[in-house]
């Protein structure tokens, strides 16, 4: 077969008809991975909550507007036996490297930080992506009230992933705004 | 040009990492460790196929002048299908090359197969280049990984054998760099010689 010639009407047509074909195929793929997509979506959010707020029976799902940010944080309050025995927040920050952090924290009733989940992130592999692992561990256990979320360097308590203090410092600012928040609720209350 | 070669070219003789310095924007970007490597690699690997089998099948229905960017169209349709269809039913994986499929595009290998082989030869053999440098590229982007892992975390394959951290930048983009300067010129020095 002859190879089509170059006339202003067979380049039209061609990119025209791959164009069309290539986005078509993807938004039928769209379409078909919706649904699986949300399920996995759903699924890693419940598993995270039951990570950093273990042993509850009943979730009570509120959203709050905080005031140091722009979009609302979901709170999954957790009871068990008619008490409250703790609170998970979907928190985040846009101080990435690469911007936007999703996590999911765990509170006690007191305020105190259970541990947290990285839900989404796009921080450099090797460095950044050190928040989702042992980072985190200094976290746990402490309350915010007497343990500043600012990095070291910053004068606060969090010792920063080496080669990664930006992606440290996002930490801090998703964890104090979810914290900043539960407090907001706590006044409310009262 | 028999079959075999036409598969073991990708590896040695012409490889797209070390020999044609092709890709050059993810080997050093998603190099930081082994497994990173390796994923990006194999990743690649299956678009490259896909696309390779794909131009060939069109290529005389493409007109010159405008070749270019419909191969673009066919490559970012295909790494989109990949992403899509990886988050719905494969997350384990996705979750840990998510961050690699949309580099693909822009992946000039893949491109440069599409110019310089499928365009030019039957669907068969471009289906066998596709994969065999897509393997080879795989191949020099763990060796890559590892050798930056090894030095920059002291770990193989997320396997740490000294407690403490690398020589970090190693794991940076400028060790990126001179890990693949001094192994071209290795392998420079190991086939001259033969």
């Amino acid at each position: 077969m002859a190879k089509l010639e170059s006339t202003f009407l067979n380049m039209f047509l061609t990119l025209l008809i791959s164009t069309a074909v290539s986005s078509l195929a993807a938004s039928y793929v769209y379409n078909l991975t919706k649904d699986p997509i949300a399920e996995v979506d759903r699924q890693k959010q419940q598993k995270a909550i039951e990570m950093v707020m273990p042993g509850f029976t009943e979730l009570n799902r509120f959203a709050i507007l905080p005031h140091s940010g722009s979009d609302s944080l979901i709170f999954y309050e957790g009871i068990k036996d008619g008490e409250v025995i703790g609170v998970a927040i979907n928190t985040y920050t846009h101080l990435g490297y690469n911007g936007l952090i999703r996590i999911m924290v765990g509170f006690t009733p007191d305020g105190t930080i259970v541990s947290y989940q990285v839900l989404e992130h796009k921080e450099t592999p090797g460095l950044g992506s050190k928040i989702a692992d042992n980072f985190k561990e200094q976290f746990d256990g402490k309350n915010p009230a007497a343990f500043s979320l600012k990095v070291r360097k910053d004068g606060g308590d969090v010792d920063a992933i080496t080669a990664a203090t930006i992606s440290s410092r996002a930490v801090c600012d998703a964890l104090s705004r979810a914290f900043q928040a539960c407090e907001e609720v706590k006044q409310k209350q009262n | 040009m028999n079959q075999l070669q036409n598969l073991t070219k990708g590896f040695f003789k012409e490889n797209p990492v070390f020999v044609m310095l092709l890709g050059m924007c993810p080997t050093l970007a998603t190099t930081t460790s082994a497994n990173n490597g390796l994923g990006m690699g194999l990743a690649t690997t299956f678009v490259l196929v896909m696309a390779n089998i794909a131009i060939s099948l069109i290529k005389n229905l493409v007109p010159d002048k405008v070749r270019i960017p419909i191969y673009i169209v066919v490559v970012a349709a295909f790494v989109t299908v990949v992403d899509l269809v990886m988050a719905g039913y494969a997350p384990a994986l996705h979750s840990q090359l998510g961050i690699f499929i949309p580099l693909i595009v822009v992946n000039c290998i893949v491109l440069g197969r599409a110019e310089a082989f499928a365009s030019r030869n039957n669907i068969f053999s471009s289906m066998i280049d596709g994969l065999g440098m897509g393997l080879g590229f795989a191949m020099a982007l763990t060796i890559l990984g590892s050798v930056r892992e090894l030095i920059g975390n002291f770990s193989i394959f997320g396997y740490k054998f000294i407690q403490s951290d690398g020589i970090l930048i190693f794991i940076l983009s400028p060790g990126a760099f001179i890990a693949l300067g001094f192994l071209i010129a290795l392998i420079n020095l190991i086939t001259k010689k033969a």
